[in-house]
């Protein structure tokens, strides 16, 4: 079989703060058109691990490969340079600045210097509209709005730049049901677009239902990494909890 | 939002109210205030501080503060003394004197950025570092300045005005460009508001303080050429303490201490409110002494409206 070749691929990443041991020998991959739900208790890796991948944080060891080729991420813009978009879970907007200058930050429209700030206003009103997000004024500054509104201007930070690969800390975290549903919605049609996505969440439920492949940390190291659907919700979480890989004839 | 709305909110509507209700009660008070000589002195004498005041806007809008610039300005005016002396062309000791001061403020950019050292502390050794190589260079000397190039500076008038507040208008139109024009200004915002947010969107952080000491410096040097020019002499003993009065114009303005916030022609308008305080108080026959005291009540009243403001904000 003629297996394409992945998206991303985390070879052996470790990564200690100091004395403590955060991953140790971590692996994942991902395929384009594919959400890979990631997993494990608080504490397990999860974020390290993403933030790794996003270049806000660098591996002890370890390698990671884009597109097949060894790429080097030293920091953010490397990472957007691979087409790495990251929501974090910790919201990582400027609270004194307007959604569209959040929305730009880093990489704002401009000529010779000069902000293209009509532009920038007009394309994240559209950007923040195909998420149905309701913000009564543009010109308002992020840290008066609502969680969930915040939270949205960082999913359409993350999709509006023509990324390939999309992680997602708990995207749902903050949002209401019907904008969680939103979410879910862009997860599809993002996916349908042959964009990967890595999904950290805790509800079990979601991911579930709307990833294909798990991957389950524990205490920083790899459990299991699956099709979703080889195992029951009971089985995954019972692995989540407990660390040790359930045994299955069908396991990948 | 209403044009009533956004008038009432622009930062700079309520602090040019302050004042001209200042200038009012000071008209009221004394005829002489409104006099065109006693005008043009208070705008030779807010000039330095307000030059001062643009640079440090920038830098505590980014989060940092500057308390060098006095010593950097007295540095530069010497360097262009000690040059001046030494028979080399104005307009070279000039130029010598502005690279002087923006080296201070690059290296204070370099220490804060690489040596990640907090800007209080770096900025506070260079106070100190910059009026003792001012000394050092002068043997504690003052040379005098009667070139034609410096008298203009210091004495003469443009369709009305001092040439001093010339260099005030074009430092103020070129940073209010840079801050809400152009990209680096956009940066200078977010890395105020959380510049750990602007490190993760990619924002070169390092880079962007660096550049914002560095204009400090600068400005301080630009304020050296006007200070040379008024006082015909490059005493290195000159503005001690300016940094102090440069702060206070950024807080009175309304420029948020903690940074991301603000704008930075509200420092102009801070520093014309202490000089009109100054200078009024002068006129009034009010001694010296009151003045002070008056000046430590208004920046503090001054933040504690801040904060009034920003808690009705939450
Ligand atoms: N910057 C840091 N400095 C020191 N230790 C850290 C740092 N970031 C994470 N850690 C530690 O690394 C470990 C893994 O943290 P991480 O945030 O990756 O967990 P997580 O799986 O995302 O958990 P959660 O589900 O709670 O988000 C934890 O023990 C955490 O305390
Ligand atoms: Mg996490």
């Amino acid at each position: 079989m003629n297996q394409p070749v992945p998206l991303v691929e985390m070879r052996n990443i470790s990564k200690h703060f100091g004395g403590l041991q955060a991953l140790t020998d971590a692996c994942l991959d991902l395929y384009p058109g594919e959400v890979v739900g990631v997993l494990g208790h608080n504490g397990a890796g999860k974020s390290t691990l993403m933030k790794i991948l996003a270049g806000a944080q660098t591996a002890s060891s370890g390698e990671i490969l884009i597109n097949g080729d060894v790429a080097d991420i030293q920091d953010p813009n490397d990472a957007r340079a691979y087409g790495i978009e990251t929501i974090y879970q910790e919201l990582a907007l400027c609270g004194n600045l307007d959604a569209p200058s959040n929305l730009f930050m880093g990489r704002e429209l401009h000529k010779w210097g000069f902000l293209r700030k009509r532009e920038m206003r007009r394309e994240a009103a559209e950007a923040l509209s195909k998420l149905n997000i309701r913000i009564k004024s543009l010109e308002t500054d992020v840290e008066m709005m609502s969680g969930g509104q915040r939270q949205s201007i960082s999913i359409s930070r993350a999709v509006h730049f023509d990324a390939k690969i999309i992680i997602m800390d708990e995207p749902t975290a903050a949002l209401g049901m019907e904008e969680s549903k939103k979410v879910v919605d862009l997860i599809q049609d993002l996916k349908e677009h042959g964009i990967g996505i890595l999904w950290i969440s805790h509800d079990i439920h979601d991911v579930y239902n709307f990833t294909d492949r798990i991957v389950i940390f524990h205490g920083g190291k790899n459990v299991m990494t699956a099709r979703t659907k080889d195992f029951t919700q009971d089985e995954i979480v019972s692995m989540i909890i407990s660390g040790t890989p359930v045994k299955k004839e069908a396991a990948v | 939002m209403t044009m009533f709305e956004k008038i009432r909110t622009y930062p700079l509507t309520w602090i040019v109210v302050v004042a001209l209700v200042l200038a009012f009660a000071l008209t009221m008070a004394s005829p002489y205030f409104l006099t065109s000589g006693n005008i043009n002195n208070l705008l030779k004498q807010v000039s330095i501080v307000a030059i001062l005041a643009a640079g440090q806007s920038m830098v505590i809008i980014t989060g940092g503060i500057d308390l060098s610039v006095g010593s950097v300005l007295a540095l530069s005016a010497v360097t262009i003394g000690w040059l001046i002396q030494a028979d080399v062309h104005p307009l070279i000791a000039t130029f010598c004197g502005l690279a002087m001061g923006t080296l201070c403020g690059f290296i204070n950019g370099f220490i804060i950025t690489r040596g990640r050292i907090a800007p209080f502390i770096v900025t506070l050794g260079m106070l100190g570092i910059a009026r003792g190589m001012a000394l050092v260079i002068t043997g504690g000397v003052s040379y005098q300045i009667l070139e034609p190039l410096f008298l203009t500076i210091g004495n003469s008038k443009f369709l009305g005005l001092p040439i001093p507040i010339y260099f005030v208008i074009v430092t103020y139109f070129v940073i209010h460009i840079v801050m809400h024009y152009r990209v680096f200004g956009q940066h200078i915002y977010a890395i105020g508001g959380e510049e750990r947010v602007a490190r993760l969107q990619g924002i070169k952080v390092d880079r962007e303080k660096l550049k914002v000491y560095t204009i400090s410096g600068f400005l301080a040097a630009l304020a050296a050429v006007v200070m040379v020019g008024r006082l015909a002499a490059t005493p290195p003993s000159v503005a001690q303490g300016i940094e102090l009065q440069a702060i206070a114009a950024v807080i009175i303005g309304g420029i948020s201490f903690t940074g991301g916030r603000g704008l930075v022609l509200t420092a102009l308008v801070g520093a014309l409110i202490m000089a009109m305080i100054t200078n009024g108080l002068n006129i009034l026959g009010i001694s010296s002494f009151w003045q002070q005291v008056l000046i430590g009540v208004v920046i503090i009243a001054a933040v504690w409206l801040d904060n009034l403001k920003s808690a009705a904000r939450q």
